[in-house]
């Protein structure tokens, strides 16, 4: 293209953006077009890809077109496979693209629209596609390792170990959080029950055609697989006419807690190609799908934000998770600024298909903007909603009160006005019997993006809409339990083969079934407490999910700081420090808050003490004295847990300031760890 | 960048089923006749099962 008009196209995306962002900044108090978050959005990510990702690919990392990448030297044609740039960028995109950057932007709304925004943006510019694309680097430029690997090779022993176990304890809270949002979703309510139950045989379905029948035909599978699915929400609206078929499909959260743990656990043992394989085609499809339309939905209805700029909450009394502004703003968005676990992706099978250096700039840090701007879209949804509406969903019957009047009651004493007809109409034209106390955050951005398509594609199937959206986060929700099941199974058993060596082999089958049983008793146990809590176990999960995530982000700015620093780029070392330090900041701060506060509301062990003294002195009504002693232990692993990421972040860090000073100090030759440059033969 | 509609259909027909793996089977004959010609080949459905034991027990394959 000509240079004057790639220039002239750059300031209009510029301009454009600016435009988009003092809109909002000058908009204050009247209410504002949701387009124009998505416009300045995608404007600052556009500008930050092109210009600062573009400045560290060149003068930080020197990418070199012309240096052969691992997908060419060790071309196997399995793995290690050079693959076209956009292709990759697709591959790359739907594996970090997940349920994390849905929630955690809906439970920030009830801080207001700014704050979630800005951090979004700044989070994911400076930090989060930093991150992934100095990982993916780093990855690249060593034959495709994985961060585990490199944090041993450039930390030492402490800092690889200090990564497995954060991976580990990230996989089971991850799982256990996201198996509570599904739980939440389906209690009390048989159509969404019915419609992700049913996800279940149909991707047996989908894994039995794609084996048996035509083997290996991806897309026909898969749409067939999505027909399938879209039947099934529709089938779900039938049972829930029904009186007898509803019944069959109607359970309470206990019940459902323990049909998703045995799920995990079967689906963990199952053959690949039987669920797991199938389920995640048709939720990739799912979910690429849904987030275009989800876009496309914003641009032509362009919806009015009504949620406040900022709302009173940002004190730390929230209902949906307690604790200020700072540092939990941060730690509750997590994925959509920052994901530590991108960087396990971006160290695993992305860096084995990148043909050329140049292309890590788009897909490492593309990628990330992508998936923050999904991040932005899901705040959207939040927002457009009523804020008292919202505030009813998303807040527990333990914070509000169970009876519909008492909950609006208190919902409409802090600002918000909702009333009872007014949840029991929107429940009701979403063809579910009540929508208070549903937390999770996906009813919630159910409703939001059912209002929004409702709207811009026709009133009249709000309830199909809603059982849609709920199926399609539960549809990769339900992968990622799998997936991560697996993960966490092989690093399990890497250990237990420490202790007896036959238990670390992947493929015998009692090792299998031992491990896959530790691993989902690990998080099935967080899953099921989180249940039976009172306050909606989410206020719990989500931070503990929050610090582990940005302890794992933490760890992997670590090693790339550490390998910018050896390797002689020490004035360059603030692109990963900078994060890094926020990083420490934000997880010490959150985690000496959630291990001191004297609020029983934020600090673990003062919840724990809060609730024994209640216990003891009989003050607890008969249903939440039965389950306090278990609460209260709970209350106390989380705390012990919380200890052991804050000492983490801390060794790995003190270890490698202290690596790197040593080296500084001895060492005039920068230490090169990368393979050797051999010039590519692709033309 | 081709001008004919045509054409634009069937490259981005090819881009989807390379992005999803449709294609995955024809890819890994091409590269065994060029690179192994000696070697015996899979069958669709032997490879298709090796692949997804491999995609799915090397590292996350999907994130939060």
């Amino acid at each position: 293209m000509h240079k004057g008009l790639k220039t002239l196209i750059w300031i209009g995306i510029a301009v454009l953006g600016a435009a988009a962002l003092g809109g909002i900044a000058l908009n204050r108090g009247e209410s504002i077009n949701a387009v124009w978050f998505v416009v300045a959005a995608v404007c600052v990510y556009l500008i930050a890809t092109r210009f600062y990702a573009g400045w560290i690919a060149a003068r930080v990392l020197s990418l070199d077109a012309t240096r052969a990448t691992p997908a060419e030297r060790l071309n196997n044609g399995r793995d290690f496979v050079p693959t076209h740039r956009w292709i990759v960028f697709g591959h790359h995109f739907a594996a970090i693209a997940g349920a994390g950057p849905l929630v955690g932007p809906t439970l920030a709304a009830q801080f207001g629209y700014l704050p979630g925004t800005l951090w979004l943006l700044v989070g994911a510019v400076l930090g989060g596609c930093v991150q992934d694309m100095m990982v993916m680097f780093c990855s690249v430029r060593r034959d495709g390792r994985s961060l585990g690997q490199m944090a041993r090779d450039e930390l030492g022993r402490i800092g690889g170990s200090a990564a497995l176990i954060a991976t580990l304890a990230i996989c089971i809270i991850l799982i256990a959080v996201l198996g509570l949002v599904v739980v939440k979703a389906m209690t009390r309510s048989p159509w969404s029950s019915f419609t992700i139950f049913a996800t279940i045989p149909i991707a047996i379905v989908v894994g039995v055609y794609l084996r048996n029948i035509r083997p290996g035909r991806v897309l026909e599978a898969s749409a067939i697989g999505v027909g399938l699915l879209l039947l099934s929400v529709a089938g779900g609206g039938w049972v829930d006419s029904h009186p007898q078929w509803r019944e069959l499909f109607n359970y309470d959260g206990e019940t459902l807690a323990y049909f998703v743990i045995g799920y995990g656990f079967v689906a963990a043992i199952l053959p690949v190609w039987l669920l797991l394989a199938p389920r995640d085609y048709l939720s990739t499809f799912v979910k690429l799908g849904t987030v275009v339309l989800l876009a496309i939905a914003i641009g032509v209805l362009g919806p009015e934000i009504r949620m406040p700029a900022l709302t009173r909450f940002v004190d730390g009394t929230g209902p949906i998770f307690s604790g200020q502004l700072f540092p939990f703003l941060f730690i509750t968005l997590a994925c959509g600024a920052i994901s530590g676990f991108h960087a396990l992706v971006s160290s695993g099978t992305t860096p084995k298909l990148i043909a050329r250096e140049s292309d890590i700039r788009v897909i490492g840090y593309g990628s990330m903007a992508l998936e923050s701007l999904v991040g932005v879209m899901a705040l959207v949804a939040a927002c457009v909603l009523d804020p008292g509406v919202y505030f009813a969903i998303n807040t527990a019957a333990g914070v509000v009160g169970a009876d519909p009047a008492t909950a609006t009651g208190t919902i409409t004493s802090w600002g918000f006005p909702v009333t009872a007809e007014q949840m029991q109409t929107l429940a009701r034209a979403m063809g579910e019997e009540t929508l208070f106390a549903r937390t999770g955050g996906a009813p919630s951005l159910a409703v939001g993006m059912a209002s929004i398509f409702g709207s811009a594609f026709g009133e009249g199937l709000l309830a199909m809409w809603y059982h849609f959206a709920i199926m399609f986060e539960a549809v990769f929700i339900l992968t990622t339990l799998d997936a991560g099941t697996r993960v966490a199974r092989f690093i399990m058993q890497d250990a237990l083969g420490t202790l007896w060596r036959p238990l670390g082999e992947c493929s015998w089958y009692p090792s299998v079934l031992l491990s896959s049983l530790l691993v989902v008793g690990a998080w099935g146990y967080f899953l099921y407490i989180g249940v039976i809590d009172p306050n909606g176990g989410i206020n719990i999960l989500w931070p503990l999910f929050g610090i582990a995530n940005q302890l794992l982000a933490a760890i992997a700015l670590t090693v790339v700081t550490a390998v910018l620093v050896r390797s002689g780029k020490l004035r360059y070392a603030w692109v990963t420090a900078a994060p890094l330090a926020w990083l420490v900041i934000v997880t010490t701060a959150a985690s000496l808050e959630k291990l001191t506060s004297d609020d029983p509301k934020v600090g673990f062990f003062a919840a724990a003490a809060d609730l024994s003294t209640k216990l003891a002195a009989g003050v607890l009504p008969p249903e939440r004295a039965a389950v306090a002693p278990q609460l209260v232990f709970n209350q106390q692993l989380d705390g012990w847990l919380t200890a052991m990421f804050l000492v983490l972040v801390w060794i790995i860090v003190l270890d490698m300031v202290r690596g790197c000073y040593v080296h500084l100090r001895r060492r005039h030759t920068p230490l090169d760890t990368e393979t050797p440059y051999v010039r590519t033969q692709l033309a | 960048m081709n001008a004919h509609p045509a054409a634009f259909l069937i490259r981005a027909w090819r881009a989807l089923r390379h992005l999803s793996g449709d294609d995955a089977y024809e890819r890994y004959l091409a590269h065994q006749r060029a690179m192994h010609p000696q070697d015996t080949l899979l069958d669709r459905r032997a490879f298709y099962e090796r692949e997804q034991e491999r995609r799915f027990s090397s590292g996350p394959t999907r994130c939060c």
